[in-house]
């Protein structure tokens, strides 16, 4: 079909701080048990996707993913694995591949995507508009992700403070409008040229930018050319190609618009007259994906704890494993002591090992665990090979590879970083805690 | 043809019979399927005199049925079952080209009242304007339109000696000269040129002999070694004769002045003998195998379940079934259109062999991006000729098969997105043919390179061309101080009426719309930016309107070969208020849309649309009231997107080749 796939797959990510490591790089978290990445490569081989340039940040990450990706895929997947600089950008990113990009579209994916929403859907949608651009667009989740690494547990009750400003026409496929979360003010400035060209434009706050990005090659790498200034496919390229979509000057007096409280906005200009499209210079499209469709993006930890706690529940389709009648997933190899319970939505991976009396729900504990007896375990994530001794108490928290908790142990809210111990009695609240 | 005549006053052909009923009293000589499955239907006479037991047979097995009007192909299929199709149709041109025209009304003489012989020639002269398209070779097209143009029936004077007005006196007097009938019609066989007298001789005599033997369809071996002779030597002959008859005869004009002819001997007929129309539904199993592979969609019939299943297995596209289908409809294909999009998009990158381009008109054909049978056509054929320029022959396979095939898949493709206008039909035809025709040791870069410029020869001669001279016709018949009346969004008339704007004629424009798709706004806002006055009213309200209507313009998807013009639902409605009020009605089609089916209804041959899209009220979202119309299970919602509407309320046809006043009968 005339389409390249390129996966972002990034490297350590400083959002997700005490989690990544040295040996475990962001596309290598796990997720249920899987790193992150996976959920996109089988998602692209869903769809029969199967010649894919991975590019990742640092050559010791690209080493560790591209053996990763060779073990787990071979003659599955056919997958270069590009490596770049860090903090090139993704548009840095891109152009450091554009050399192997041929195809007419090329389709730009985060590497830790987590969704179901059939990629061909936004390839077809590109192509069917013709487009220079399509982004997916998901609903938010009312409880779900948010960008700010800041809204972790205490401030869970205050409104999420940002979110995506989108402004589509009224046949909801073509972009009119775009302001990532962190640039919104108090008022949204919108160029009156593109509000005039359509008459009416609907603005949403409600709509996630999944960095799904069907583009066309020849204005991508016309755009990544000219403008070497510019960092991130989604707050620069991507921005810059909804702006200019009439070719007219950007102008900064457009009329402010206030209020942004997540409702819709009708905003009737002069005549809703659909012909009036055709004379722009490139279009912008978006697809938006259907309700019942699972897709969030891995980059916060929020995030993390939120995808672990929705792929092994709601979202269970995509972890791949199969569910008990508990709703939850129990390794065979996995011991269970006396009068300990794992509730539904939870995961218990092979060779992990609890004591007696303890209590797991909705959470992931990975391979190898030795847990004491009369340990609690709420809204956690696990890795491998952690030990937790007896009478600890782990709550909304996440604990790292090799990590350890002596006895009694209380937890709420934080991550441990690989190998870190935790001394007997301790009690910690909100805090990231690892090896300085 | 007194019996044509005499069943024309019996009943009134105006008023169509619909859905079910008993044929009162059947006459003996209808049943035309018996020679229709033995063969060429120039053996017609002897068979019906041979053989009349039989067709009681069929009239009493199957004497309650629904109509079925057969599209013509298959009843060619069936009819000239033996020589194949292509020589159907050149057996007939040859008859009418050679012999004088009386063969023709003489064949029908003995035979009663009506049957499918007749059928079958009126119908194979009408075939000759998409026969002309099959081969289309430009010169000779542009020697005929020539021809055609210079009088609007020229054709049919070169065919008659009479001219078109005359025709009719032609068939009442030939009525009074049965002596030639048996004869002339023989020699319509012999006088082809390859199909050897043997072949012919022997089939006759076969189903003499076997005629009693035979109450079901079943050929014995050395009859289908026969047939299979017949066709093949009928295909060589075709291409030998196929060039001259066919030229002389392909004339769309013409045809449609015979066309009403034929009409007014079909309709009763139909209305009368449900049962022979049912005896041909027994054969198309069997015969039309071939006539399917060509276009296996437009003959399909959804209610027959078995060819449904064949379908479902090799479709590409995943159909959801309505579950209200609408009783009278399920021939036609009935889906959910809800998950039709998501389902195709998600399989994107699933179907490689679907050129890109092609599956982008898909998905445009599917979501209403692309509507109106010339964009429909043209976005098609640019896709073709994408898919060619990209296209290499794999190893070990000739192009013309390779290429056709894959065609043949695009087109079923595009059939799964929304199905083939009759215009599209046409065009993937020529298409077809011409790639059929490519020269076996041409090499691929210089077939490739004649396909595409074929392509586009057809693109512009046939659609671009064929509109502005179209516009340069029917601009002579708006007059100042004219009211026209228009409907619906057709985008010739749509240039007519601004090249008329230019010119600097004085005329008011009615603008008749109707739900759900509301097309006529579209043109209503460009009218209105040009500076034209125009009046926008629903169609609901068009008998007020018509009074001060002075023309009605419209435009069509197609017209068929008995002159009924098959258009957006709405524009039957249209031309029969204007008939009552006398306003002439014109239609505007370009040539390329004409097809050699008959249809007389809109039920047999039509496309159903998305019935939710009829249970909203544009701009009333409160009006909700079949909010969950399909969990109720008596209630099933119809769009129908077309209807026919017979030629007796058209004045005029307005083509490239010409303007054709259709003769009121």
């Amino acid at each position: 079909m005339d389409f390249q796939v390129v996966v972002m797959a990034g490297g350590y990510s400083k959002n997700l701080a005490p989690l990544v490591s040295e040996e475990m790089p962001k596309p290598l978290l796990p997720v249920a048990n899987r790193p992150v990445l996976s959920y996109v490569l089988e998602l692209l081989e869903a769809s029969n996707l199967k010649d894919l340039i991975v590019v990742v940040e640092g050559e010791d990450v690209a080493l560790r993913v591209g053996g990763w990706i060779s073990g787990a895929y071979v003659d599955r997947l056919h997958v270069e694995v590009a490596a770049v600089p860090e903090e090139v950008g993704t548009a840095g990113a891109l152009r450091a591949v554009a050399h192997h990009l041929t195809a007419k579209d090329i389709l730009v994916v985060s590497g830790d995507l987590v969704s179901d929403v059939p990629p061909g859907a936004v390839a077809a949608t590109h192509r069917r508009l013709d487009a220079a651009v399509t982004a997916l667009l998901c609903i938010t989740p009312v409880s779900g992700p948010s960008e700010s690494v800041s809204s972790v547990g205490k401030d869970k009750g205050r409104k999420l403070p940002r979110a995506n400003i989108v402004g589509l026409d009224h046949t909801r496929q073509y972009l009119l409008h775009v302001a990532a979360g962190a640039e919104v003010g108090k008022d949204i400035k919108i160029q009156k040229s593109i509000l005039q060209a359509n008459g009416q434009m609907e603005i949403r706050a409600d709509l996630m930018d999944a960095h799904m990005y069907a583009f066309q090659r020849t204005i991508l790498q016309e755009v990544l050319d000219q403008k070497e200034m510019f960092h991130s496919i989604k707050h620069d390229v991507f921005p810059y190609l909804v702006r200019t979509q009439l070719r007219s000057e950007i102008s900064d007096k457009g009329a402010p618009k206030n209020g942004l409280n997540g409702a819709d906005y009708s905003l009737n200009g002069s005549d809703p007259a659909s012909e009036i499209l055709t004379n722009r210079t490139h279009k912008c499209c978006a697809y938006i994906a259907n309700k019942s469709k699972y897709c969030s993006r891995l980059n916060s930890i929020q995030a993390f704890c939120d995808i672990n706690r929705d792929v092994v529940g709601e979202a269970g389709h995509l972890s791949g494993y199969s569910f008990s009648a508990q709703n939850n997933i129990v390794h065979p190899s996995a011991e269970l002591g006396s009068k300990t319970t794992v509730g539904p939505q939870c995961m218990l991976n092979e060779g992990s090992k609890l004591g007696d009396k303890c209590s797991v729900k909705r959470s992931v504990i990975g391979r190898h665990c030795r847990i004491g007896s009369n340990v609690k375990i709420f809204n956690s994530v696990v890795m491998n090979h952690v030990t937790i001794e007896d009478g600890c108490f782990i709550q909304g928290s996440v604990i790292c590879n090799n990590a350890q908790l002596q006895e009694r142990v209380v937890l709420k809210d934080c991550q441990v970083g690989a190998g870190y111990v935790l001394t007997v009695g301790s009690e910690y609240k909100s805090e990231p805690l690892s090896k300085k | 043809m007194d019996s044509r005549r005499l069943s024309r006053t019996v009943i009134d052909p105006k008023v169509r019979q619909v859905g079910f009923f008993t044929p009162c009293d059947p006459p003996p000589a209808r049943s035309l399927s018996v020679p229709a499955d033995t063969g060429a239907s120039a053996i017609v006479p002897t068979d019906m005199s041979s053989s009349p037991p039989l067709t009681d047979i069929y009239i009493t097995n199957n004497s309650f049925s629904p109509v079925r009007i057969p599209p013509p192909r298959q009843a060619s299929a069936e009819g000239l079952h033996s020589l194949g199709r292509a020589a159907g149709s050149t057996t007939s041109v040859f008859a009418h080209g050679v012999l004088s025209p009386h063969c023709w009304e003489g064949v029908q003489m003995p035979i009663g009242s009506y049957n499918l012989s007749e059928f079958t020639q009126g119908k194979s002269s009408m075939l000759s304007p998409s026969s002309s398209l099959d081969d289309l070779d430009f010169s000779e097209e542009d020697a005929t339109s020539a021809c055609l143009i210079g009088s609007a029936s020229g054709k049919e004077a070169a065919a008659f000696p009479r001219s078109s007005g005359e025709v009719m006196m032609a068939i009442k007097s030939g009525a009074n000269a049965p002596a030639k009938s048996a004869l002339t019609t023989a020699s319509v066989v012999k006088a082809l040129p390859e199909v050897s007298e043997k072949d012919g001789g022997t089939s006759i005599e076969k189903q003499n002999e076997g005629i009693a033997a035979r109450s079901k369809q079943k050929t014995t071996k050395a009859e289908r070694r026969a047939i299979q002779e017949g066709q093949r030597a009928a295909k060589a002959a075709a291409k030998d004769a196929g060039k001259g008859a066919k030229s002389t005869f392909a004339s769309s004009g013409g045809a449609l002045a015979i066309a009403k002819q034929t009409k007014s001997a079909i309709l009763p007929s139909q209305k009368k003998d449900g049962s022979a129309v049912v005896s041909e539904r027994r054969f198309d199993r069997n015969p039309d195998k071939d006539g399917k592979k060509d276009v296996p969609q437009s003959s399909m019939q959804f209610d027959d379940k078995i060819r449904v299943e064949k379908a479902k297995k090799r479709a590409v596209v995943g159909h959801f079934e309505a579950r209200n289908r609408v009783e009278l409809f399920r021939h036609l294909p009935q889906y959910e259109h809800g998950p039709q999009l998501p389902c195709l998009e998600s399989k994107f990158f699933h179907l490689d062999h679907i050129h890109p381009s092609v599956y982008k008109v898909g998905l445009q054909y599917l979501t209403g991006t692309t509507s109106g049978g010339n964009a429909r056509c043209k976005e098609m054929l640019l896709a073709f000729q994408e898919a060619v320029m990209d296209y290499s022959t794999p190893p070990e396979k000739t192009p013309a098969r390779d290429l056709m095939s894959k065609i043949s898949s695009y087109v079923s493709f595009l059939i799964a997105c929304r199905p083939l206008s009759i215009s599209m039909g046409n065009a993937i035809r020529f298409l077809k043919n011409r790639i059929a025709k490519l020269d076996h040791n041409m090499s691929e870069s210089e077939a490739k390179s004649n396909l595409l410029s074929d392509i586009d020869r057809f693109v512009n001669e046939k659609i671009i061309v064929a509109d502005k001279v179209i516009v340069h016709h029917a601009v002579t018949k708006i007059r100042d101080g004219d009211v026209l009346l228009i409907y619906g969004h057709s985008t010739v008339v749509e240039m007519i009426l601004l090249q008329a704007h230019e010119l600097g004629k004085q005329f008011r424009i009615v603008v008749v719309d109707s739900r759900p798709k509301f097309e006529g706004k579209a043109l209503l806002r460009k009218l209105v930016m040009k500076g034209l006055s125009c009046t926008y009213t629903h169609l609901n309200a068009i008998s007020y309107v018509m009074h001060e209507v002075t023309r009605v313009f419209l435009g069509a998807s197609s017209i068929l070969s008995n002159g009924t013009v098959y258009s957006r639902v709405g524009t039957a409605c249209v031309a029969m208020v204007s008939h009552t009020f006398r306003v002439p009605v014109l239609i505007c089609c370009e040539a390329y849309k004409f097809n050699e089916r008959v249809l007389l209804d809109s039920i047999c041959s039509n496309e159903l649309g998305d019935p939710d899209v009829i249970s909203k009220v544009h701009g009333r979202n409160g009006l909700n009231d079949l909010e969950n119309w399909s969990d109720h299970e008596n209630l099933q919602l119809l769009n129908l997107f077309y209807d026919a509407t017979p030629s007796d309320y058209v004045s005029m046809i307005v083509t490239e080749h010409g303007m054709v006043s259709a003769i009121q009968s």
